[in-house]
Parts: structure tokens; C-alpha cells; sequence
């Protein structure tokens, strides 16, 4: 799934170490979610738009396949 | 200095957990095995004995790893249980299809579940190298 993570997170100045660390999940998660390697759970969706503070619509592109 | 986060300190916790426990029950296989054939070969309850350490020891281990499982990584859990789940259709694929070739006697010796068990270990970790390479 596409997303805007990386930009909205390089905008924060957050690294992916420190996002992880705000939403309880390890730098390398945050990787494979920005790089569209890995879909997260919907209570990390959730964390990651709480802590972005974006909505879920806006992180993600979803796609029917 | 490397921060530590919640996350690094829970897993670090729970891998020392898993080792403990699994040192303890690789210690209580040998008392089981070593003990019953060479220190008390003729006594049954010291043989049941330490046979249900061994298997206590055992549950343990399989609870220390769910725990660490399910209190770990999110990316981490889904890439153990994609290796796992791999691991144990392959181990029952194979395991059958060799018991079926020590029945019908295609090898010239006997079948060994610790030859089954090696297969599980190295279909396991052949499965999480190649799901690490994929996700991480």
C-alpha cells in the first residue's frame, strides 16, 4: 500500500527511529511501512496518523487489487 | 549515547527469559537421556521423574516464546510466524514422506525424529533468512 509517511515525518523532523519509539514499534517496521515492503495492523495505522496528526486517508492510498 | 526505547527493553527482557528457560530444558534433556541410560538406568521413578521436568521445562520455553512473540516487534512477529508456519508444513510434508520411505524401506536405515527435528531447525531458519531479507 502506498503511503505519505516518510515525507510527513521528514516535514516533523522526526527520524524513523523516533517515530517507531512514539508508536511502539522498531525503526526497521517504520522502514518497511514507508517503503510499502510491509501494511501495518490497524491499531499502528491508528498510532502512526495520532502521531503524525493526520488522518488514516491521508497517510494511505488504498487500493482494491 | 544509544537511546534504549521501551520496546528494546521489553524484547531484551524476554530474549533472557527465552534462554533461560531454554538452557534449562536442553539441560533436563540430557539429564533424561544421560541419566536414565547411565546414572539411574534401573530406577522407573527417577526416569518419570526427570522426564516430567523435562516436559515442564518444555512449556515453559514454548510460553517464554509466545510471550516474546507477542510482546515484540509487530514486523518482527509477522515475519517469525511467515517462518514458522513454513517450517512446520514442510517438517510434516517431509516427516511423513520419510517415515513412509523407512516403511516401504527406499533407505537402507531406520528414520530418526532427530533427523526430523535438525530438518525443522534448518527449514526454520532458511524460512526467516529469506522473510528478513524480504520485509527488512
Amino acid at each position: 500500500m502506498k503511503n505519505r509517511i516518510r515525507d510527513i515525518r521528514s516535514d516533523k523532523g522526526l527520524r524513523q527511529e523516533d517515530l517507531g519509539d512514539l508508536i511502539g514499534v522498531s525503526r526497521q517496521t517504520i522502514n518497511a511501512i514507508e517503503k510499502g515492503k510491509y501494511d501495518p495492523s490497524l491499531p499502528t495505522a491508528f498510532r502512526l496518523a495520532k502521531a503524525l496528526g493526520k488522518s488514516i486517508e491521508e497517510l494511505f492510498d488504498f487500493e482494491e487489487d | 549515547m544509544k537511546r534504549t526505547s521501551t520496546l528494546d527493553q521489553k524484547r531484551h527482557a524476554n530474549v533472557k527469559k527465552l534462554a533461560a528457560w531454554t538452557v534449562a530444558w536442553t539441560l533436563s534433556q540430557a539429564v533424561v537421556t544421560f541419566g536414565g541410560q547411565l546414572l539411574w538406568p534401573d530406577s522407573k521413578t527417577l526416569i518419570v521423574l526427570s522426564l516430567l521436568l523435562n516436559i515442564g521445562l518444555g512449556i515453559g520455553v514454548i510460553i517464554s516464546n509466545r510471550r516474546y512473540l507477542l510482546e515484540g516487534d509487530e514486523l518482527d512477529m509477522k515475519v517469525q510466524l511467515e517462518s514458522m508456519s513454513l517450517a512446520l508444513g514442510l517438517s510434516i510434508v517431509m516427516g511423513l514422506a520419510y517415515a513412509s520411505m523407512d516403511h516401504t524401506n527406499l533407505i537402507p536405515f531406520d528414520a530418526d525424529i532427530s533427523h526430523l527435528v535438525i530438518f525443522t531447525a534448518l527449514s526454520y531458519m532458511l524460512a526467516l533468512f529469506v522473510n528478513r531479507k524480504r520485509y527488512l
